[in-house]
């Protein structure tokens, strides 16, 4: 899948010699938006006759999910809001996907980083707010880095399976947390609900402005796009794709894959803890249960929907931040329980999956040679 | 379904419905008097602490004038937030019912000062005066609920041994639990509590791994402080214990097995708030009552209980209904050995001591930590 991934780059770096047509340039990038598209149509028109079974009409269906998604400019913010956090966890999945690592672990990432930069908040109460806030973040980061480390370092030096133990470390994180705020970090004001205490009003994010959007997004589409320029227009990058594709063949022509692994597992979570960082700094004030909000594994499924490319991670965000936003509202209007939000990702998760069987099969696309 | 057959007539609906759809949404919510929403943090249909706040939004769905709307398994997240302001914007809500209680600190809070003129009433018991007054935050006190159980179960027993599945050892539950016992010890001065604290509001796999080690250890009537009461009691019942309920009345899941229960009264809470609306009062923004102000009830005695049991039981309920009783009168003994309430002292209903309990009385066995 991965080797997949870089297609539309490798075919226009490798093959230049080749008949430079419309097609055969652009083809590649045509595939890339007509088969996810297509693929969503049809998740949409199952999902109708689903909801048709239950004696709702598709159509309504239809206009309400477009308008709880994209309908107002409250829904667009809605949708924004809910996508923010799950670019930065979809990057956690997608970086080491291009090494050929499935990590599944997201959500202990976020937990952890949410974890540290509380902590690091709370330690520096009287320092000016951007300090703060640049440490709290800082702190964030490292702490999901190393996290999501421990799943590469397991993988690299000691053969453990990536995506089993990185699933596994979400269980560790969640004690952990439990654990310290239950405990040593406990506001012993915080009675029935155990929470760290507050980092204070005037440490907090705040929203973009204009909107009540938070500044998380900013940050997820800034290292959407950095991690897409890393992974496809670095020399870096390009060493971890050839790793990715073919492990022996990174090792025989001398790339440090240890070190590659290490360093793309601290990336991915990094920004898996950043989202942590965000949810305490823009939304939450402290750290308490509330973040185990599943944000994490939401994300594995944004990165597999963008196919493992960071820059198509944005979009898919957003339409699954609307799906989300829309939920409510088909909820409220049509009577539908929520699990029918979970079945349309899931339909939609299996028509992407299978439509992979299309890439490079569509006649038209590829050109005359 | 085949896509050819989606006509332009099919768009041409779908259009018309559009904007038929938009006119007639902003008619409704105005025909209506008051939109109330309803927030629910997990299934509606729990049998639990769901199902209560539903059923209270049931009675409200019968009055007239009245649109109620209803979301349910929304996060205890900025996802909230959303489901709020969602509800206010595209439902026309004026009334709000954000019913977990991990929503109010900061995401009620934050709404209510975002919209002053909407009313938000809260079910935890948190708001302080420094809070915006637009919300309130009401609660009851279930412990004396509890103690009938307790009562009831204390004439129940067999081997003298009470089981209780817990979720964390808060004040809340701790509060449940000794009420629970010193009930029991009321109809049998020996018999003791045994308590397993899950860890968290619903683990359906560990209380079912409790029940049935309570059941092993030789317990014969159970109760519980979880989320979800149902895995408890269908197990209990099908292992041959009997069970006092939790929340809302589960006799239906084990009509033989069920003693009695403590249970919410939202049914009859929310209908007064409406109308103390309707008549212009103020609600009370910090509102708590038990029996006596009808915000708990007790479940109706179940077949097994025995002649003496209900004698004993309606005898105190009477009592506590006419506020001359109090659950917590000295001297109370923790269990290690430690007087927690000296002879002479007596805790009423709204001490305030009471909500930061962190002990278990004599009798219990098991550790708060």
């Amino acid at each position: 899948m991965t080797s997949e991934v870089a297609g539309p780059a490798e075919a226009v770096a490798i093959s230049p010699a080749a008949d430079p047509g419309f097609l055969q340039r652009y083809g590649g990038t045509i595939e890339y938006i007509l088969i996810p598209g297509a693929a969503l149509v049809g998740a949409l028109g199952v999902f109708g006759m689903f909801v048709a079974l239950f004696g709702k009409s598709p159509l309504d269906l239809y206009f309400y999910m477009y308008q709880g998604a994209f309908g107002t400019w409250f829904s667009w913010q809605n949708t924004l809001t809910r996508a923010a956090p799950l670019i930065l966890t979809a990057l956690c999945t997608a970086l080491p996907a291009q090494l050929g690592m499935v990590i599944i672990g997201g959500e202990g990432a976020l937990l952890i980083g949410a974890l540290a930069s509380t902590s690091a908040a709370l330690t520096m109460q009287s320092a000016p707010p951007l300090a703060v806030q640049l440490a709290m973040a800082a702190t964030g980061m490292i702490a999901g880095g190393l996290w999501i480390m421990l799943s590469g370092g397991l993988r690299q030096y000691r053969g453990v399976n990536e995506t089993i133990s990185s699933l596994l470390l979400v269980y560790i994180a969640l004690a952990i947390l439990n654990h310290l705020v239950e405990g040593l970090m406990r506001d012993p004001t915080s009675l029935n609900k155990p929470s760290t205490r507050e980092i204070g009003a005037a440490n907090m994010l705040g929203s973009i402005p204009g909107t009540d959007v938070h500044w998380g997004l900013v940050f997820g589409i800034v290292a959407a796009v950095a991690s897409y320029i890393l992974i496809y227009h670095t020399v870096f990058g390009f060493a971890a794709r050839v790793a990715g594709g073919n492990i022996r063949a990174a090792r025989i022509v001398g790339l440090g894959v240890g070190k590659l692994i290490m360093t793309v597992c601290f990336l991915a979570g990094a920004s898996a803890g950043l989202a942590g960082m965000v949810e305490v700094a823009a939304v939450q004030g402290r750290t308490n249960a509330n973040l185990a909000a599943g944000y994490g594994f939401t994300g594995i499924l944004v990165a597999f929907l963008a196919r493992q490319n960071p820059l198509a991670v944005i979009p898919v965000a957003i339409l699954l931040g609307g799906i989300g936003a829309s939920g409510g509202l088909l909820q409220r209007r049509l009577g539908l329980p929520d699990a029918s939000v979970q079945v349309l990702q899931g339909i939609i998760f299996v028509f992407v999956l299978a439509s992979d069987a299309l890439y490079g099969r569509i006649g038209f696309l590829k050109g005359k040679s | 379904m085949d896509f050819g057959r989606i006509s332009r007539r099919h768009l041409l609906q779908g259009s018309a419905a559009l904007t038929l759809g938009t006119a007639f949404g902003g008619r409704t919510a105005f025909a209506a008097d008051t939109t109330i929403g309803f927030i629910y943090v997990g299934s509606r249909d729990d049998y639990g602490y769901n199902q209560a706040h539903a059923q209270g939004a049931a009675a409200l769905k019968k009055m007239p004038g009245l649109k109620v709307v209803e979301e349910e398994k929304v996060p205890e997240t900025d996802a909230v937030e959303k489901t709020m302001e969602s509800m206010i914007n595209l439902d026309g809500a004026t009334l709000l019912f954000p019913t977990s209680f991990g929503y109010y600190n900061p995401h009620v809070i934050k709404m209510a000062n975002k919209f002053p003129k909407i009313r938000f009433e809260h079910a935890g018991g948190l708001w302080t005066d420094k809070d915006p007054k637009n919300a309130g935050s009401y609660f009851g006190y279930i412990d004396e609920a509890q103690y009938i159980s307790g009562i009831v179960a204390g004439y129940s027993t067999k081997s003298g041994k009470l089981g209780f599945v817990a979720a964390k050892p808060i004040p809340q539950v701790l509060r449940n639990i000794n009420a629970f016992t010193l009930g029991a010890k009321l109809a049998n001065p020996k018999a003791t509590t045994q308590v397993i604290f899950t860890g968290d509001w619903s683990m359906p796999v560990k209380e079912a791994e409790a029940t049935n080690s309570l059941i092993d250890q030789g317990v014969d009537v159970l109760t519980c402080h979880v989320d979800g009461p149902k895995t408890m009691v269908e197990n209990a019942a099908r292992r041959g214990a009997m069970v006092c309920g939790y929340h809302v009345n589960q006799s239906p899941l084990a009509p033989k097995a069920y003693l009695t229960g403590a249970e919410w009264n939202w049914e009859a809470l929310y209908p007064k708030f409406v109308k103390m609306i309707a008549a212009g009062e103020a609600i009370p923004n910090f509102y708590r009552g038990g029996l006596k102000e009808e915000i708990v009830k007790v479940s109706p005695y179940g077949e097994a209980v025995s002649a003496e049991a209900r004698k004993h039981a309606d005898d105190i309920k009477a009592k506590l209904t006419a506020g001359t009783y109090t659950i917590f009168k000295g001297p109370i003994v923790d269990n290690k050995g430690k007087t927690v309430i000296g002879a002479g002292t007596e805790r009423g209903q709204r001490d305030t001591e009471l909500e930061k309990m962190d002990y278990l009385v004599e009798g219990v066995i098991g550790a708060t930590s």
